[in-house]
């Protein structure tokens, strides 16, 4: 679509898949969507919020030792400023509206990673008093199993969410 | 003129929390404030609340272990610890020396990373970002550590009823060497960038101010009683494992402010680094469980393979759990990181307790943080959930 808009006298060269550029323009011609989605996944911004075990691994991710800053993901402390959350432990009854309006909080598009086998599936706390996995209330795009998982684990959750922004198709605008 | 008057005492209420980034967890304060001052501070818990009580009522005492870690999530190991001493108790066993040594040494490495966590954290709330990511660092060195013995970075599970569930290779233990070699100068490194900072300073001395007497009244236990200078430990004063047998000393303070504790927990890092080192130079030789106790422990891998005797144990203990046939009582505790963890259970004879209790620290601090905060800043507050060190998983259970 994009190559037929600019057929500059220089002929474009493509350098990535769907990214051409003009030489000696100093020009990019691309897809709005490519656009989109890589400013997107390379600024992920997820919420600080721990509800268990799993922070502590989400801390130690964010740390020194792991850093996440190389990734351009940044904890956020406001649902206003973030765009992901991440349910990082077991979710109660008592905590679960509180999670549902953290996430009501956050402006589109926002994503949702269940960390660790209790927002996944509640693990061994089958009780009176858990939810047996967050996405009985949350639209749950990426599952990350472990108890806690890695922080390695962690990661390639984090890249496995880029991933699939990155194959996202006209979703620029809050119109969805 | 009346109506005046009502408009000036009218109060403002705020939440703080479930979801705060400084309420370690879901912790919620309902602050009733007084321009910025709190009047009137109300703890609201039980949003992490899971059951583990009920959960390990109906578990064999051995499968109930992983419950345990999970309470205090950043000292597993210590909960475990706890777990093990109480059901030992109860079954009227102990565990061999070296499991003594191998357990107090990867208890004081737990209370360590319990600290270093606290600190990175309660500096982050107060506003110093530089401790946090100087803690992580020999946080994952110390968690290295327990993937090379257990392999298990959090949860680990690796003390067993009747003592550990493996041996300690050389390789663990040169590393823990070297360890308490590199370790006090880290210790440094942290009081050089927050000891003598005037911010710092600001934030924590005088805050949150406990006397020694009050402090026990409100039951507080740990580095949170100690700071206020009374010394108490149940390391000390009611010894388990091999603490009779190493020589440290319990730091107190004087104040009982937030600094008092601050300096506490840190002294504490120091003591334990000793307490590492004493029991790997002293590390016996010799079995790792309890040799004596075939139907309360499960038998080793090999003789369940080859040895009937040793396979029905092994398959009634799994089925059942280890059955006394003997109904009683028995409340133990120990020292975890944050204050006295003590369990209690209550046996009918089966394999599974008719009653588990957990009288976990951080829920009496959560009790008096009211206390600590009615009458201060809304920003000492912050100060003050840091200084108690709670972990809501052990609070709510």
């Amino acid at each position: 679509m994009s190559s037929t808009i600019i057929d500059g006298p220089a002929g474009l060269v493509e350098v990535e898949e769907g990214v051409k550029i003009i030489p000696g323009a100093n020009a990019i011609v691309t897809s709005l969507d490519k656009v989109v989605n890589w400013s997107r996944e390379s600024s992920l911004w997820p919420m600080t919020f721990g509800l268990a075990c799993c922070a502590i691994e989400m801390m130690t991710t964010g740390a020194s030792h792991y850093d996440l800053d190389r990734f351009g993901i940044i904890f956020r402390a406001s649902p206003r400023q973030a765009d992901c959350l991440i349910i990082a432990g077991t979710v109660t009854k008592k905590m679960a509206p509180v999670v549902r309006r953290v996430f009501d909080q956050m402006p589109e598009p926002r994503y949702v990673i269940a960390m660790g086998s209790c927002a996944c599936s509640g693990n061994i706390y089958d009780t009176y008093s858990t939810v047996l996995g967050c996405d009985k209330f949350l639209p749950v795009d990426v599952y990350i199993p472990g108890c806690p998982p890695r922080p390695e684990a962690f990661m390639d959750g984090l890249i496995k969410l880029q991933e699939k922004i990155r194959g996202e198709h006209m979703k620029w605008g809050a119109w969805r | 003129m009346a109506t005046a008057q009502k408009q000036l005492k009218k109060e403002l209420t705020i939440n703080l929390g479930p979801q705060h980034p400084s309420t370690h967890g879901v912790l919620r304060l309902v602050l009733d404030l007084d321009g910025e001052t709190v009047v009137k501070c109300t703890p609201h818990i039980g949003y992490l609340h899971r059951g583990t009580e009920k959960l390990g009522e109906n578990m064999t005492y051995l499968s109930a272990m992983p419950l345990m870690d999970r309470l205090d999530y950043v000292s597993s190991m210590t909960n475990d610890i706890a777990y093990c001493l109480a059901v030992e108790r109860l079954f009227g066993i102990t565990a061999p020396e070296r499991a003594q040594y191998i357990r107090t040494m990867v208890g004081e490495m737990t209370r360590i990373s319990s600290h270093i966590l606290w600190l990175g954290t309660h500096a982050l709330d107060i506003g110093a970002m530089t401790v946090f990511l100087y803690a992580f660092r020999e946080r994952e060195w110390i968690l290295d550590l327990f993937e090379m013995l257990c392999g298990a970075r959090l949860t680990v599970s690796y003390p067993r009823i009747g003592g550990v569930r493996n041996d300690v290779s050389q390789e663990f233990i040169d590393s823990l060497y070297k360890f308490t070699d590199e370790f006090p100068s880290r210790i440094l490194e942290y009081e050089t960038l927050i000891d003598q900072n005037r911010i710092w300073l600001q934030r924590t001395k005088g805050i949150g101010v406990i006397s020694a007497e009050e402090a026990i009244n409100w039951g507080l236990s740990g580095p949170t009683l100690r700071g206020s200078g009374v010394t108490y430990d149940v390391r000390k004063h009611f010894p388990y494992d091999a603490y009779d047998k190493v020589d440290f000393d319990v730091p107190v303070g004087q104040h009982g402010d937030v600094y008092d504790r601050y300096r506490c927990r840190m002294e504490e890092m120091r003591q334990s680094t000793r307490i590492i080192r004493q029991c790997l130079e002293k590390l016996p030789r010799g079995p790792i469980m309890a040799p004596d106790a075939p139907k309360l422990t499960l038998p080793p891998k090999e003789k369940v393979l080859a040895d009937m005797e040793s396979m029905i144990h092994h398959f009634v203990l799994i089925t059942k759990g280890p059955m006394t046939g003997q109904s009683g009582e028995v409340y133990s505790a120990i020292e975890a990181p944050k204050g006295e963890l003590g369990i209690y259970f209550v046996s009918d004879g089966t394999g599974r307790p008719y009653r588990m209790r957990l009288r976990a620290p951080s829920f009496v601090h959560v009790s008096a943080l009211p206390r600590l905060s009615e009458g201060a800043l809304v920003a000492d507050v912050i100060a003050n959930i840091g200084s108690v060190d709670v972990v809501l998983g052990e609070c709510d259970r």
